[in-house]
């Protein structure tokens, strides 16, 4: 039954959809091996591989944030959570500590990060933008107190499988993303969590009235988003197999949220789709990639990025609505 | 009390308009009339052909429940909306605000109870922001203070000009805020609730101002739910209810208990009062407040409730009426007293709690405060009973289906099927899907808030046999309506309030608009005794 309702929401992902579509075909008009893939080692390669493999932080990322989104609430603070998640995952590794005690670890710091911007959003009632910067802004400071102020490489093999391993011929990152997409589509669908966070979001005073417990439903959304960014920051410190506080996640917050509005959530919240969100954040990456490989300069990207964007939105927007139910009368 | 006045036809039409009565004199042509307006928002119709009539000289107290159009009326008036129909003129030449900025240079002037100027700059700057006087082409800090000191001079108000707004009482910018809006329009100046959030002595210092405004020749509007303002400050009222105009009249020939029978009505047919009050056994009382109150919110209270017993609730506009419901109902905690359900103490100290100890609560404002309204019909109906189960426990697709529908059927909700979202149904719909949202957690006290609000007649219809429905059905209700005879149509008893206080319980065969109404009007302290002859 939940499920159906996740493939009803799919039907109506209709523009996100050809939106990739088009994307892609855009970059094998510029690259023409865009869709080659190479079996090596029992794993795939080729372009299309690299666009899920490099897409996939911020498909994690996007994850949580489409719940916090949801909540009509947005969180600034993920690519700092990543630098710190992965200054604790680099840091551990380079003292040696076992994989299954790392990853314990790094998650556990995750959860408080994201139990923090929950209990200033829900219990404190501070706007979810401002509540979020205060550990965007200062979460780059810890993770560097963490690493103490040093770039932490490390040679532990069970980390560096997290992001250099392969399943199905899958890279290990791709197939995370996909685990956790389904599995979190399937918690909010499965139980009633998804649509009492669409109901917070929709109208908090009127869920409230109704006996829903807003806040331990707002904190579960930002815990959930935490718990996202330590993920992604985990594999982000096992690809380059180390830890960089300055650089790890800089900028992915906004990469998750454009991942997730262009997934069809809007910002005023409410109604939401995971799996579509998933499909925004190969969007973004898929641009990405097909701008690199295209030989034009990366400078270009952002460009790019900003046009596409606006046409989706634009798509997206109210005003359109009205416009289509409009013609559709003529 | 005289049934004629105070329908809307008879009122009308008897419409004082004598010479000598006003000081000004009625017999000139009024500074401002509005004939047959009109305005429709979706789904409600807010204002349907209201007549309106201020003289240059005089205050005109606009007075009525919440819903009944003030807003509307003045909104409309000030060029905030656009008018469906109808006329507007001021001096005589028909006018048409396209905003409130046009409304200030056609000479209508609007002073809202939140006060709409920045508490971050000058008080002479806020006076003259968007026209500041200047100097060679250059803005003049110096004349603009000048103009400000001499300005407020004018309203007795001798204050730093150069400090900032914000470091004023609510008084003083309320008075900055006047002066600035006659100083822009200075002909008809609307003051909607001003009085709402000052004190005694402000009160007088703000009519002494009024007053000298009148002198001046300016005709105010004044808004208030204060009766006692009207009747220290007015010179004539119109009352307005359900968007139609009840009737305009002077204020010296105006007996309090007719204002509040003009403001609550009487309008239903005899045959809706079918209701056998006092039959069958009501049973214990399962729950019992005693000394339950909040400071500044409510005064603490006694209250029994009893199965199958409607209480309804009666009092004006700002008399406590929803705070109760919302301190019956855990939205706010009381922080005097004490509640308990069979015997045991019980902490109200969240709508979960409440609905926990099966308490439901349909606010009156259905919009902001009840529907979710991008959701559909269905998941506002599963929403309460969702949210006890918790959400590990969810009712599954098939089970919420079968609930809205049953519920869809049962209370008569016209949509086209479960999955509409809500906001696209009708008010009446809407409330009656929040009805449904409350009785699928099988609650065994129901608080209504003005279930009747902006829905129209044949869904009011409805909500009445359903409330008495329930109660057969042995559900304890507490209903809130500013319309008294809808009040006496269904209730056992009647509580009545007035000024954050309940001041009075009436039972039984004693349950009739005249007594409620008297109760009501009521003046002197609050005595539980409240209820003149």
């Amino acid at each position: 039954m939940s499920f159906a309702r996740s493939f009803r929401l799919s039907g109506t992902g209709a523009p996100q959809l050809a939106t990739l579509a088009v994307i892609l075909f855009a970059n094998w008009l510029v690259f023409p091996e865009f869709f080659d893939l190479r079996m090596q080692d029992g794993r795939l390669f080729g372009s299309l591989i690299d666009v899920l493999n490099r897409g996939a932080p911020v498909a994690i990322l996007a994850i949580g944030m489409t719940l916090v989104i949801a909540t009509k609430g947005v969180d600034l603070s993920v690519g700092a959570i990543m630098a710190i998640c992965g200054a604790v995952a680099a840091t551990m590794a380079s003292d040696g500590y076992s994989l299954p005690v790392i990853l314990i670890a790094a998650l556990a710091v995750g959860l408080v990060c994201g139990l923090w911007n929950g209990l200033l959003v829900a219990v404190l009632d501070i706007q979810p933008i401002i509540a979020t910067l205060i550990l965007m802004v200062t979460g780059r400071g810890i993770a560097q107190l963490i690493t103490e102020g040093q770039i932490v490489t490390f040679t532990h093999q069970g980390l560096i499988a997290i992001a250099g391993s392969s399943f199905l011929g899958l890279p290990m990152p791709v197939v995370i993303a996909v685990v956790l997409g389904v599995a979190a589509a399937a918690l909010v669908r499965l139980t009633a969590l998804g649509l009492l966070v669409e109901s917070i979001g929709v109208n908090r005073t009127a869920s409230t009235y109704a006996g829903v417990d807003s806040r331990s439903v707002l904190i579960t959304a930002y815990v959930v988003s935490g718990l996202c960014a330590a993920v992604a920051g985990i594999i982000a410190a096992s690809d380059i197999r180390g830890a960089d506080a300055n650089n790890a996640g800089l900028w992915l917050e906004l990469d998750a949220i454009l991942a997730v509005v262009v997934g069809g959530t809007s910002l005023f919240g409410g109604r939401f789709s995971i799996l579509l969100s998933l499909v925004g954040a190969m969007v973004i990456q898929a641009m990405n990639t097909g701008i690199l490989l295209s030989g034009y300069p990366p400078e270009l990207n952002l460009i790019v990025k900003a046009v596409v964007i606006v046409v989706i939105l634009v798509v997206q927007s109210p005003v359109a609505g009205r416009l289509t139910t409009f013609f559709r009368r003529r | 009390m005289t049934d004629d006045r105070s329908t809307a036809h008879a009122a009308t039409s008897g419409a004082p308009a004598g010479p000598g009565d006003h000081r000004s004199g009625a017999d000139d042509a009024p500074l401002l009339e509005i004939r047959g307006l009109s305005k429709s928002f979706p789904g409600v119709r807010a204002l349907d052909g209201v007549d309106f009539r201020l003289h240059a000289g005089e205050v005109h107290a606009l007075l009525g429940e919440n819903g009944a159009g003030k807003s509307t009326l003045i909104k409309v008036l000030t060029g905030v909306h656009a008018r469906d129909g109808g006329e507007i003129r001021l001096g005589g030449v028909p006018i048409d605000a396209a905003d409130t900025a046009d409304a200030q240079r056609l000479g209508i002037g609007t002073v809202y109870q939140e006060v709409n100027l920045l508490p971050n700059l000058s008080v002479a700057d806020n006076l003259y922001l968007g026209r500041e006087p200047t100097r060679f082409g250059l803005r003049s800090a110096r004349r603009t203070a000048a103009m400000a000191r001499e300005l407020l001079a004018g309203y007795g108000l001798s204050i730093d000009v150069t400090a900032n707004l914000g470091d004023y009482s609510v008084a003083v910018q309320q008075i900055v805020a006047i002066a600035r809006a006659v100083d822009l329009s200075g002909k008809v100046l609307v003051l909607d609730e001003p009085t709402a959030s000052l004190d005694a002595g402000e009160v007088q210092t703000l009519f002494g101002i009024v007053r000298r405004l009148t002198a001046r020749g300016i005709g105010v509007v004044f808004v208030t739910h204060f009766l006692d303002q009207v009747f220290a400050l007015c010179d004539r009222a119109t009352v307005l209810r359900n968007g139609r105009l009840v009737g305009e009249r002077r204020i010296a020939e105006l007996g309090r208990l007719e204002l509040v029978t003009m403001m609550l009505g009487r309008e239903l047919e005899a045959a809706q009062l079918h209701r056998r009050r006092g039959e069958g056994p009501k049973g214990e009382a399962f729950l019992a407040f005693e000394g339950f109150g909040r400071h500044a919110y409510v005064n603490p209270f006694d209250l029994e409730i009893r199965p199958s017993e409607v209480t309804g609730v009666a009092g004006l506009l700002g008399s406590g009426r929803t705070e109760t419901a919302k301190l019956l109902f855990g939205i706010k905690e009381a922080d005097a007293g004490s509640a308990t359900a069979d015997g045991a103490p019980l902490r109200l100290a969240s709508p979960r709690a409440a609905v926990a100890a099966g308490f439901a609560f349909c606010p009156e404002d259905r919009k902001t405060e009840g529907i979710v309204g991008d959701l559909s019909v269905r998941e506002n109906i599963m929403l309460a009973l969702q949210a006890r189960r918790g959400w590990l426990n969810p009712l599954s697709r098939g089970e919420s289906k079968a609930l809205a529908d049953r519920f869809i059927k049962a209370l008569d909700i016209r949509t086209p099927d479960a999955e509409k979202p809500i906001r696209l149904l009708s008010g009446g719909n809407q409330q009656k899907a929040l009805l449904a949202r409350w009785l699928a957690t099988e609650p065994r006290f129901l608080i209504l808030d003005e279930p009747t609000r902006g829905i129209d007649v044949g869904a009011h219809a409805e909500i009445i046999r359903l409330i008495e429905r329930l109660c057969d059905e042995g559900l304890a209700l507490l209903v809130i309506s500013s319309e008294i005879d809808e009040i006496v149509a269904y209730s056992d008893r009647v509580l009545v309030l007035r000024d954050r206080a309940h001041v009075g319980m009436i039972e039984g065969a004693d349950v009739t608009v005249d007594r409620i109404v008297g109760a009501i009007a009521a003046e002197g302290p609050a005595t539980a005794a409240g209820v003149p002859a």
